[in-house]
């Protein structure tokens, strides 16, 4: 079956593109971009602060069931043309990824589906393949805190 | 933890590739793979020994030569490393597409 996300990271470059064709007609892709209630629920954080709009900036943040602050990013909106384009940075703070320039395109298909080109550019080569392990140290990271836990009890 | 095991960080140095991509062709001795380099025979070793230790790189004693050999099974695990962010994302949209089709008979 072919991939629905594509990737593409070329070798040595500070930049990919991540592409995805949605079975939604255009408008409802936007808006699942633009409405905070919705953006919380695909990205599963809360919106602090979503401004669509040239000079906008925007918030988000998620914390664990006890209330501690596991992932909080922030950005400034420098495009926003309404089912075709965004422009924006894209900041993980408190973390060494650095600020990234995120330019989002909206695409009409047909009646029924569209296409988004997310096309993502790093501070550094070296950031952006931080970013791609991102995953994989977190997967670790979680394998590591349940062996903390299992030990602990141990104890 | 030894930094020197991390496959990707041993990926991350040219030279490094460049040797993979070598050996990938044939195994070789490290005579013959220092050869095809303008760098010292030390560093080239120094490169090998960290390629061998995160697994990329396989030794066989051959009467009194060892060859490198490369390591598929770990080469893989390097190719599939961009999966687990791909994986990430391709969660994301699949919730999204949910969301706006519940969305989109609710009106």
């Amino acid at each position: 079956m072919e991939q629905k996300t594509k990737i593409n990271a070329e070798d040595g470059k500070q930049e990919l593109v991540i592409t995805r064709e949605f079975d939604l007609p255009l408008e409802l892709l936007f808006k699942a971009y633009v409405e905070p209630e919705i953006v919380e629920q695909w990205m599963g954080t809360k919106v602090l602060k979503l401004e669509n709009k040239k000079h906008g900036s925007w918030q988000f943040k998620t914390t664990d069931a006890k209330g501690n602050v596991v992932f909080q990013a922030n950005g400034v909106i420098h495009e926003f043309v309404p089912n075709r384009k965004i422009t924006r940075t894209f900041e993980m703070e408190n973390t060494p990824f650095g600020v990234q320039l995120e330019l989002l395109e909206f695409e009409q298909l047909t009646n029924g589906t569209s296409k988004l080109n997310m096309h993502v550019i790093y501070e550094s080569v070296a950031h952006r393949d931080q970013v791609l392990q991102l995953p994989f140290a977190q997967g670790i990271n979680m394998a590591h805190n349940r062996l903390q836990d299992i030990v602990s009890k141990l104890k | 933890m030894n930094l020197r095991r991390d496959v990707f960080q041993a990926i991350a140095d040219p030279t490094r590739r460049a040797i993979l991509l070598l050996v990938a062709s044939q195994s070789m001795t490290a005579g013959v793979i220092a050869a095809n380099f303008d760098t010292a025979r030390p560093t080239v070793s120094k490169h090998l020994q960290i390629l061998t230790e995160c697994e990329l790189l396989e030794q066989e004693q051959n009467g009194r030569e060892i060859y490198y050999h490369i390591n598929a099974k770990k080469m893989k695990e390097v190719a599939d490393f961009i999966e687990p962010f791909r994986k990430m994302w391709d969660d994301r949209f699949n919730k999204l597409e949910t969301i706006m089709k519940k969305y989109k008979s609710k009106k």
